[in-house]
């Protein structure tokens, strides 16, 4: 296969990659979010302590974690018809990916927001603030640096479910590699598409690792304009943090 | 301002009860600085946790403000909209300060104007003025990993303040302080209490914080108070563990056929060369065994252990005059013998522990 061939093909694969990646995670996060803070707020101790609603939730989500993906595609293809229409192509792949990263994502903020110290909770409570404020001005933005993280390795480990979802024909950079580099035997096809995946992915997890962290470490002078600490150059001696 | 009657909280866990608040009646004056104190596990935590029913209470009724919290809290887990409002007329500050590390010290004194759903205009006027109460003008746009323990703490105020409470509940504001970062931030506290009238009641296990500025204080054991009352209260007391802890002196008597006597100087009497006229009058010898000298609660006060030759029978007569001083005279291991006869002079004072 000469690259000229390789291209296009490449190109269409990357696009349909990112399409099924980006509307899956976007559902995930909208699906998983709510799921996993509800994980935390009705376990015990929790502000809506509901052990029933707990183990419900919990239960569906161990169940459709421990499926393997290309099982649950199938599982799911009459459901995947009645919303999309069709059960081939990429927009048939995106319900299934959804589906799977939905539990994986909510067990990721469950831990994120389970971080949250019970104290600022309390504060908030103390202050006269109901549940849905306590998610909203704590849970939430306390542990939206550790949210960033989960989100980036759902997205991660969506890109590895999405070689699979070539079996419905919804193509992808990993369907390429499968297809073409281990069916046709064009070697030269697969470690191209490795290649691409692993840039795709380190890109991904840097992305996600710096607003991690940029967001982690605020106000803790790295992400101070430099210029500011020029010109005020006395209070730019911080004061070295006691409690924490 | 704050009246808990029965106040009783029972955790359950797997089976095993276990009372952390046994029938605690508290009475906190309008405008005062009122301190409990007492070892951890004492009950404390749970005290001020019920006071604004952050712990709902097993039994018993706390009242703030005139408003009764307990009958506001219903049956279910969740706190209704009445006793969230009456929560955010409750200002509290807490031991490891529990601000929001995602927002600035601004956003942070901001957060409970913004639970009480007031505008941005009038949320920032009012952060910035409580921030320059507490001394914090310049850092409002600092995050609280740039502060200090002692900053931090009074960014804790500054947001306790911000729903202009008549109670601030104070939870160990200051055990995670070091003792000069301490000091300032109890003077703010007295300040804010003086120019405010803000009714304080705080906790705390460093008798230091009831010297510094408490005009009551409480001992706590068990679930139970022992010991209430003004300061000025305890130290008349006699055989008051509060009192003896808020002021120690030690020392033995050195040997049989002695008289160990406790005397406590206030008010007047602690201007007065009372020991000396003692010592002539009576011609015997006195030696100190023990003294000190303090402010207590802003007034002087001063303890002495003192001993006299011979067993206590002797020493009736002299002990009869240091009593005729005004001064509060404890005859050790001779209680029984001296407390009715203060009883008339001292001041009433709830002894539940004893009873």
């Amino acid at each position: 296969m000469t690259w000229s061939e390789m291209q296009p093909l490449l190109e269409q694969a990357c696009w349909d990659t990112l399409y099924m990646v980006g509307w899956s995670t976007l559902i995930a996060v909208v699906g998983g979010l709510p799921l996993g803070v509800l994980l935390v707020l009705t376990d015990r101790g929790g502000l809506l302590q509901n052990t029933v609603v707990n183990k419900v939730i919990g239960q569906i989500v161990n169940i459709a974690r421990s499926m393997p993906f290309i099982i649950l595609m199938v599982a799911l293809m009459s459901f995947t018809r009645w919303i999309t229409g069709t059960t081939i192509g990429v927009e048939a792949a995106i319900v299934p990916l959804a589906i799977g990263a939905i539990p994986f994502f909510a067990r990721l903020v469950e831990t994120a927001v389970r971080e949250v110290d019970h104290g600022l909770v309390e504060a908030v409570q103390a202050m006269g603030g109901n549940t849905w404020t306590v998610v909203r001005k704590v849970l939430i933005p306390e542990s939206l640096p550790s949210l960033i993280s989960s989100a980036t390795t759902t997205i991660v480990v969506l890109i590895g479910y999405s070689a699979m979802a070539g079996t419905v024909g919804a193509g992808g950079l990993g369907d390429i590699a499968v297809r073409y580099g281990y069916q046709r035997f064009e070697t030269g096809m697969m470690w191209i598409t490795v290649g691409v995946l692993a840039v795709v992915i380190s890109a991904i997890q840097f992305a996600g690792d710096l607003a991690a962290r940029s967001l982690a470490r605020r106000g803790r002078g790295s992400t101070v304009p430099k210029l500011r600490l020029l010109r005020t150059p006395a209070p730019a001696a911080v004061e070295p943090t006691k409690a924490s | 301002m704050i009246t808990t009657t029965g106040l009783t909280k029972v955790y359950r866990s797997r089976g095993r009860e276990v009372t952390a608040l046994d029938g605690v009646d508290l009475h906190v004056r309008e405008g005062e600085v009122y301190g409990v104190i007492g070892q951890s596990g004492a009950g404390k935590s749970s005290l001020i946790r019920c006071v604004n029913l952050l712990e709902k209470p097993t039994a018993g009724t706390v009242t703030v403000d005139g408003v009764d919290l307990t009958a506001l809290a219903g049956r279910g887990q969740r706190a209704g909209r009445e006793l969230r409002e009456a929560r955010s007329r409750i200002g509290m500050v807490f031991q490891h300060f529990n601000l929001l590390s995602s927002r600035t010290v601004q956003d942070n004194v901001e957060l409970p104007l913004e639970i009480l759903g007031k505008s941005g205009r009038e949320r920032s006027r009012k952060a910035l003025e409580l921030l320059d109460l507490v001394g914090l003008a310049d850092k409002a746009k600092s995050y609280p990993s740039q502060l200090s323990g002692g900053q931090k703490q009074r960014v804790g105020i500054a947001r306790a303040l911000a729903g202009d409470p008549k109670v601030l509940l104070s939870d160990e504001a200051t055990s995670a302080l070091d003792p000069e970062t301490t000091r300032s931030i109890l003077e703010l506290l007295r300040d804010l209490n003086r120019q405010l009238g803000l009714t304080v009641l705080l906790i705390t296990h460093e008798m230091d914080v009831v010297k510094t500025i408490c005009d009551s204080a409480a001992l706590m054991e068990h679930g139970r108070i022992v010991e209430s009352g003004t300061v000025d209260e305890l130290l008349a007391t006699p055989g008051s563990e509060l009192a003896a802890a808020l002021f120690p002196v030690s020392g033995e008597a050195s040997g049989d056929e002695r008289t160990v006597v406790d005397v406590t100087f206030h008010g007047e009497a602690a201007t007065q060369p009372v020991i000396s006229q003692l010592s002539r009058t009576y011609n015997i010898d006195i030696s100190i065994l023990g003294a000190a000298m303090d402010t207590v609660a802003g007034r002087q006060v001063g303890r002495m252990r003192i001993e006299l030759p011979g067993a206590f029978e002797e020493n009736v007569v002299p002990i009869g005059f240091l009593r005729e001083q005004g001064l509060q005279v404890e005859v050790a291991g001779h209680d029984g013998e001296a407390a009715p006869r203060l009883a008339e002079s001292a001041p009433q004072l709830v002894k539940e522990g004893v009873k």
